[in-house]
């Protein structure tokens, strides 16, 4: 643990917090705000009409910190990839605010903002995100170009050099083409991509889960290594807990197009509080037999639900073990708890919660 | 006891445009009846065509099974007739595989699939069988079996099809499944889900549970016993609690040491396996790993290692590295 997260901990508990957002410091690099992403459901070959509305991100709240790592965690179709698109401007959104170094982006587009140097993406698939027709040399360099960053081909061979040597590959290898290297490889080239134009942001999504498992750890080394050195900050959305917890300062865990909590790494996996996070965690099992057999587990029915159709009330209610009438009708909304964290769920933070907890530390 | 299963010196070749690859290299191991074994392994280990060779799927051309024996209550199912192969598959030996949107038959009910093993192999009448079906949907826990018998699979969610090929495989009571990555495709909450039941359904019934995945924390959870195979070939074999206590092998070391864990020290540098599994039709002349191996001693490159047990061990824990061999540790 390098001790500027833990500094980073403190100042974070002194803020003042008034409204509820991961790494809700002051100078937050990227804070987005109530962002929702509908997309319609239309019906109809020529005459197309609305039928409906899938809320794919709906009200969800963040902000990351300069050289912090925001885990996003869920399952399929919870938000979290929508989230990262819409933050990178490829997405339309419905509603809220997304402001960047400073600057609201929200009505730029990926393709013309001037905030595209400076917010970069990693993708899953370094087989599909790579031409294969390519040299790693321009692989690597296309962003000098397109942006004009380097002045002589001089420059440029040296610049890509640089960029491979830091992610950890060999100047030689820019006259190969991706064909040649092993996943990791490719998706330290595709990482080497992203640096290229000097971002503050780089949003990783599921950037390992396509990679062997022998070869996973090189590329989360590579990120955090990155991240020391450069202060880059990451937007790290995955499904592999075990990898976020690994690689963030704070995560936050979305369902059906929500946050249901967020808290500082440590805390969320040491005590999770709404009863979804806890059924993730306990469904991840442990490498390692003798803890198994000694973890208590919660195993929760069902699947998730349709995004099309979301239940009443709060979304977690039908496969929550814990759920109770007032969960049925009414839609928890995140409360906070403490600096940093909070929770949507009646369970904690709701009126009768509150008044509980008063009541035992009175 | 007498194993229900036992492969001894499976080997597997594919017919490649750069010639020759030996997928599966002289694998052997049993499996004793009712116990669950997983066979570990990364893309190109070969632990998926151990499976399909097991079940005599391996496609012809470009794949051969060039050499073993897979002897199956008593007998070679690599000496059988295709008819007499059949007869067995879906019957007394039956798999899962990875995706079930891709085993299933998108255009007949799920209600006609889970009753035509049942037809098959025990002649039962579609009535009969149906009823049957029914029956396994409900313990496999598909909420509203009778009207889902009538439905197709694409109006199942990707948990709910697993549940079905897990009826599917379960209609003839075989005494040995076979299930590739089965939860892969899936969601955890719901991977928890489907792994619990087809222990508690396999246990239940007696079955033997072939598991092969990637994922050791699945292994952790629910393998009696473990195979770790690399490069076509098995470098470990162990009872579960044994191979992540005592781990012998370099590469499962290093398995071990490069994956985060949940309860694990968070944010420290993970010890990553440098360079890449190897290319099995270049693979070099001694053991497998030993380009990659922290730990190679020259001697490594030259022999091909064989399985042996490991120093003091009397439980069957092998391994197939020669450093304890060669002096070197």
């Amino acid at each position: 643990m390098p001790p500027a997260i833990d500094t980073r901990a403190c100042a974070m508990s002194s803020a003042s917090t008034d409204t509820v957002r991961p790494g809700g410091a002051g100078d937050a690099l990227l804070r987005v705000d109530d962002l929702k992403v509908h997309f319609p459901l239309t019906r109809g070959v020529l005459f197309k009409r609305a039928v409906g509305m899938v809320k794919a991100v709906d009200g969800v709240s963040f902000a990351i910190g300069r050289g912090e790592t925001l885990g996003l965690v869920g399952e399929s179709g919870c938000g979290k990839s929508t989230t990262s698109l819409a933050v990178l401007r490829m997405q339309p959104v419905t509603a809220g605010r997304i402001v960047f170094e400073g600057r609201d982006i929200t009505a730029q587009d990926h393709g013309s903002g001037t905030f595209r140097r400076r917010m970069q993406m990693v993708y899953q698939d370094p087989y599909g995100s790579l031409d294969p027709r390519m040299r790693v040399r321009d692989i690597v360099g296309e962003p000098l170009v397109v942006h004009r960053v380097t002045a002589s081909r001089a420059a440029y061979d040296e610049r890509v050099a640089a960029l491979l040597a830091t992610v950890g590959l060999l100047p030689a290898m820019a006259e190969r083409y991706p064909h040649e290297f092993s996943g990791g490889q490719r998706q330290r080239i595709a990482i080497a991509r992203a640096l290229a134009l000097e971002p503050s942001l780089v949003i990783c999504d599921e950037p390992v889960s396509a990679l062997d498992v022998s070869i996973q750890a090189q590329v989360i080394n590579v990120l955090m290594e990155l991240q020391q050195r450069l202060k880059l900050s990451y937007l790290f959305v995955a499904h592999d807990l075990a990898v976020v917890r690994h690689i963030s300062h704070r995560v936050a865990v979305m369902y059906l197009g929500r946050i249901v909590e967020t808290a500082d790494r440590d805390t969320l996996f040491r005590e999770p509080l709404h009863p979804y996070t806890q059924a993730l965690l306990s469904a991840v099992p442990v490498a390692d037999p003798a803890a198994e057999a000694r973890r208590a587990r919660q195993v929760v029915r069902g699947e998730v639900p349709s995004v099309m159709r979301p239940p009443s009330g709060c979304r977690f209610h039908p496969r929550c073990p814990q759920a109770m009438d007032v969960c049925r009708q009414q839609d928890p909304a995140l409360t906070e708890l403490g600096p940093g964290r909070a929770v949507a769920c009646h369970l904690h933070g709701g009126a009768a919660a509150i008044a509980m907890r008063e009541a035992t530390s009175a | 006891m007498e194993p229900l299963l036992s492969v001894r010196g499976l080997t597997t070749r594919f017919r490649t445009d750069r010639g020759p690859l030996t997928a599966v290299d002289d694998v052997s191991f049993d499996v004793a009846p009712g116990e669950t074994l997983a066979i570990v392994g990364e893309s190109g280990s070969g632990k998926s065509v151990t499976a399909l060779s097991i079940l005599r799927l391996v496609p012809n051309p470009p794949g051969e099974i060039a050499a073993g024996q897979i002897v199956f209550e008593g007998q070679d199912l690599l000496r059988l007739r295709d008819r007499e192969m059949q007869s067995i598959r879906g019957d007394r030996i039956a798999m899962i595989f990875q995706e079930p949107m891709n085993s299933l038959n998108p255009s007949l009910t799920v209600g006609l699939q889970v009753a035509e093993p049942m037809r098959q192999h025990r002649g039962l009448s579609w009535a009969a069988a149906l009823d049957g079906a029914k029956a396994l949907l409900q313990k496999v826990q598909i909420p509203d079996a009778e009207s889902r018998l009538h439905t197709y699979p694409h109006q199942y969610s990707g948990g709910m099809r697993q549940r079905a090929m897990i009826a599917m495989a379960l209609a003839c009571k075989p005494r040995l499944i076979i299930a590739d990555e089965p939860t892969t495709a899936l969601d955890v909450t719901v991977q928890a889900q489907i792994l619990d039941l087809l222990k508690t359904l396999t246990r239940e019934s007696g079955a033997a549970l072939i598991l092969i995945t990637h994922d050791l924390g699945v292994v952790a959870r629910y393998a009696d016993r473990v195979i770790v195979m690399y490069a076509g070939r098995v470098v470990e074999q162990a009872g579960a609690a044994a191979l992540y206590r005592w781990p012998q092998h370099p590469y499962t070391r290093g398995l071990l040491a490069s994956v985060p864990r949940l309860d694990g020290p968070a944010g420290e540098q993970l010890v990553p396996i440098h360079g890449a599994p190897p290319d099995l039709a270049a693979l070099p002349p001694g053991c497998a790993f030993a380009p990659r191996c922290t730990r190679a001693a020259p001697g490594c490159l030259d022999a091909r290692p064989q399985l042996h047990a490991a120093r003091g061990d009397a439980t069957g824990h092998r391994h197939a590295c020669l450093r304890d061999e060669l002096g070197v540790d």
